[in-house]
């Protein structure tokens, strides 16, 4: 870890505002977006297909695609801000200081290139080190996210394995330099449920281990329930709800969040029909004015009419809402 | 691997023959040599001996027959107009064609790919128009007329560069080439060139649309967020991803490249196997002509099969699967 980590928290971001400018207009996929990860800490990011996950994830690597841009706030890592960051001290970081997995596993491997030049190039890419111990380094890390007869296995091409395996040589990829975020978009939804649970199992034991701060964007909140600590739970490219994951899970204060959580299907909510949270996210392009989630909240009113504050409601629990669920707490 | 050749050959002889039926009965059928080879004056017997010596008085099976007979031992005849056998008058002017194929395919693809890539990597800039605008006009340009205004540019008003002929030629593991005398290069240049032209306008299409599909794909990103360098996700990740289609699609188009040489070889009087078949078709040469078919037939088979080879080569999802099918 760099001499700066002492002085705050690994990953700090600050009313990130990503904007892509469209022919249709200004399209605010991330629209002041803040959270803090720290070092050995899983934050979980969640929200609906096109809540501006990725999109902060990419923007915290500086790769949003044009016609996209940062339009806005800060991203500290260990201090610095990465939102004004040259491009050559971008990259220098991408890779090495920070790791990203990709959502789709099929796609993220170059397929006409070994796993061993893919492996190898990350390396060289951030330090001096001949072939072979470069090789040794990746035929280790291939080793380390379970993939048998590593040696073997890095002269294959990408599609001489199976989406499973191909996400394990992701974060093998991703944990070459040994970064400080790991920055994982949905890692394995693509996969199968048992692989899935090893490879959750395996992020949190390095994330404890290693001290990697990680962030885990996700749509499955049972997913975030047993491997996060925090959670950020977004909403048309906004944080709506913000806390440590128990509570928020059991006690959800924005109507948002309860109703994701309502559809989530659980043991003792077994048998009971899934909660559909009502209506279809708003377009990105033309939200309403006020709450954006106004259009499908059951508790909206004309109080709603204007933009709701970000406000810590309950200690160390913050909801972007004027009618928030804080009954059910009171009781 | 084996029998994926095996398969090949058999192939090509199946195609081989059939090309060699269809040239025969083809060629049989566009007049009588009789009339343009022996001089009006001739007396009738003089007209038999000439039509037996030829063996143009057997019925068409037959010359097939005999035909084919020969072809199998390496002789397709010889040529009515001089007196050689047709196979060695054509190999003897087949370096010229090739080294013009090749030179125009070298041309079209030094100068295609990098056009074609900047025009995929930066496609709003006015370089990218510019290139497309270009690679439009290559593709519509007539070729004979596009020789002819270099003709008239670069050797009449110019006169930069000589307009006919091969130049000085050197011997080279028994080939005569010209691209290995200086004099040689200023006469291969304008023909070599005016034959690129489509094709390097098909390159740069081809580059560019791989280009900019491939900038946009996961991989490139995941690249990126490697912390490469843009070099090296260019020449490296994406290069390698254009270059399948890119090789494929030229290695097919080589054999076309031969063919269109007739064109440009009529127009630079360029001594290659494409003036000679004009040649030939004026004088109804039936031996050159049939010979010229097969071979140019055979050679297109032979493209196919390096390419199909270098395609797996290129493309490693192809290499195991179509090798053992
Ligand atoms: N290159 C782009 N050009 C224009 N709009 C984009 C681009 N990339 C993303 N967006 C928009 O930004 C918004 C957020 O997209 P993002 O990919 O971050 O969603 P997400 O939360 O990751 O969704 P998912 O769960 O489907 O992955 C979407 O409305 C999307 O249409
Ligand atoms: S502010 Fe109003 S509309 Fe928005 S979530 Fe809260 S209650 Fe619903
Ligand atoms: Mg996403």
């Amino acid at each position: 870890m760099t001499a700066s980590a002492a002085t705050g928290p690994t990953l700090v971001v600050d009313d990130l505002r990503t904007h892509f400018h469209t022919r249709a207009g200004v399209l605010k996929a991330v629209d002041g977006v803040s959270f803090t990860v720290d070092k050995g800490r899983i934050l979980g990011l969640v929200g609906e297909s096109g809540s501006g996950k990725s999109v902060t994830g990419f923007s915290i690597l500086g790769l949003v695609d044009p016609p996209g841009r940062i339009a806005g706030g800060r991203i500290l890592f260990n201090g610095e801000d990465l939102a004004t960051a040259s491009e050559q001290r971008l990259r220098d970081l991408r890779g090495n200081r920070i790791a990203m997995i990709f959502q789709d596993p099929m796609m993220t491997l170059n397929p006409v290139l070994r796993i061993d030049t893919q492996m190898i190039e990350a390396l060289q890419a951030h330090q001096k080190m001949d072939r072979k111990t470069a090789f040794a380094r990746a035929r280790d890390a291939l080793g380390q996210v379970g993939i048998p007869s590593p040696e073997e296995r890095l002269r294959s091409y990408p599609h001489q394995f199976s989406g499973g395996m191909r996400q394990r040589v992701a974060i093998a990829i991703a944990l070459l330099n040994r970064p400080d975020v790991i920055i994982a978009d949905e890692p394995t939804t693509a996969l199968d449920v048992t692989i899935q649970a090893q490879i959750l199992f395996e992020a949190q034991k390095l994330c404890r281990e290693v001290g990697t701060a990680l962030i885990w964007i996700t749509h499955d909140l049972s997913v975030v329930a047993g491997l996060a600590d925090e959670i950020c739970v977004m909403y048309a490219g906004r944080v709506v709800e913000q806390g440590p994951v128990v509570d928020v899970l059991d006690q959800p204060l924005h109507p948002y969040t309860h109703g994701l959580i309502g559809s989530v299907p659980s043991r003792n909510r077994r048998g009971r029909p899934l909660t559909q949270i009502p209506g279809m996210a708003p377009s990105p392009l033309s939200l309403p004015a006020g709450c954006s989630f106004r259009t499908r909240c059951p508790r909206a009113d004309a109080a709603c009419a204007l933009p709701p504050p970000m406000a810590e409601l309950l200690p160390g629990r913050h909801a972007r809402c004027i009618h928030p669920h804080l009954e059910a707490v009171a009781a | 691997m084996t029998v994926f050749l095996i398969r090949r050959l058999m192939q090509a002889v199946v195609v081989l023959f059939a090309m060699s039926l269809i040239v025969f009965v083809g060629v049989y059928a566009i007049g009588n040599p009789i009339d343009i080879l022996i001089s009006p004056e001739a007396d009738q017997l003089e007209r038999e001996r000439a039509i037996h010596a030829l063996g143009l008085d057997l019925p068409l099976w037959e010359q097939y027959f005999v035909f084919l007979q020969r072809a199998l031992t390496g002789d397709l005849g010889r040529s009515f107009a001089f007196g050689a056998p047709a196979l060695q008058i054509i190999v003897e002017r087949m370096p010229a064609t090739l080294e013009l194929a090749v030179a125009a395919m070298g041309i079209s693809i030094l100068v295609g790919i990098p056009l074609g890539m900047w025009a995929g990597f930066r496609p709003e800039s006015f370089g990218g128009r510019a290139i497309m605008a270009g690679s439009i006009l290559g593709f519509s340009l007539p070729t004979f007329w596009v020789g002819l205004m270099l003709i008239m540019v670069f050797a009449v008003h110019l006169g930069w560069l000589p307009s006919t002929g091969r130049g000085e030629t050197v011997e080279v593991l028994g080939l005569q080439l010209s691209i290995f005398t200086w004099n040689g290069w200023t006469h291969l240049l304008l023909p070599a060139f005016n034959l690129a032209l489509f094709k390097m306008a098909l390159v740069i299409r081809l580059t560019r649309a791989g280009m900019r599909e491939n900038l946009l794909m996961d991989y490139v990103k995941f690249a990126r967020a490697k912390g490469l360098s843009p070099g090296r996700v260019i020449f490296v990740h994406v290069l390698k991803n254009i270059m399948i289609p890119v090789v494929t699609i030229l290695g097919l188009e080589l054999g076309s490249v031969i063919a269109f040489a007739v064109v440009t070889e009529t127009i630079f009087s360029w001594p290659g196997m494409g003036k000679l078949i004009i040649d030939s078709i004026n004088q109804l040469d039936r031996p050159v002509i049939v010979a010229y078919l097969l071979i140019t037939v055979s050679m297109f088979i032979f493209i196919n099969f390096v390419v199909d080879i270098l395609y797996s080569v290129l493309d490693p999802r192809v290499r195991l699967k179509e090798m053992k099918s």
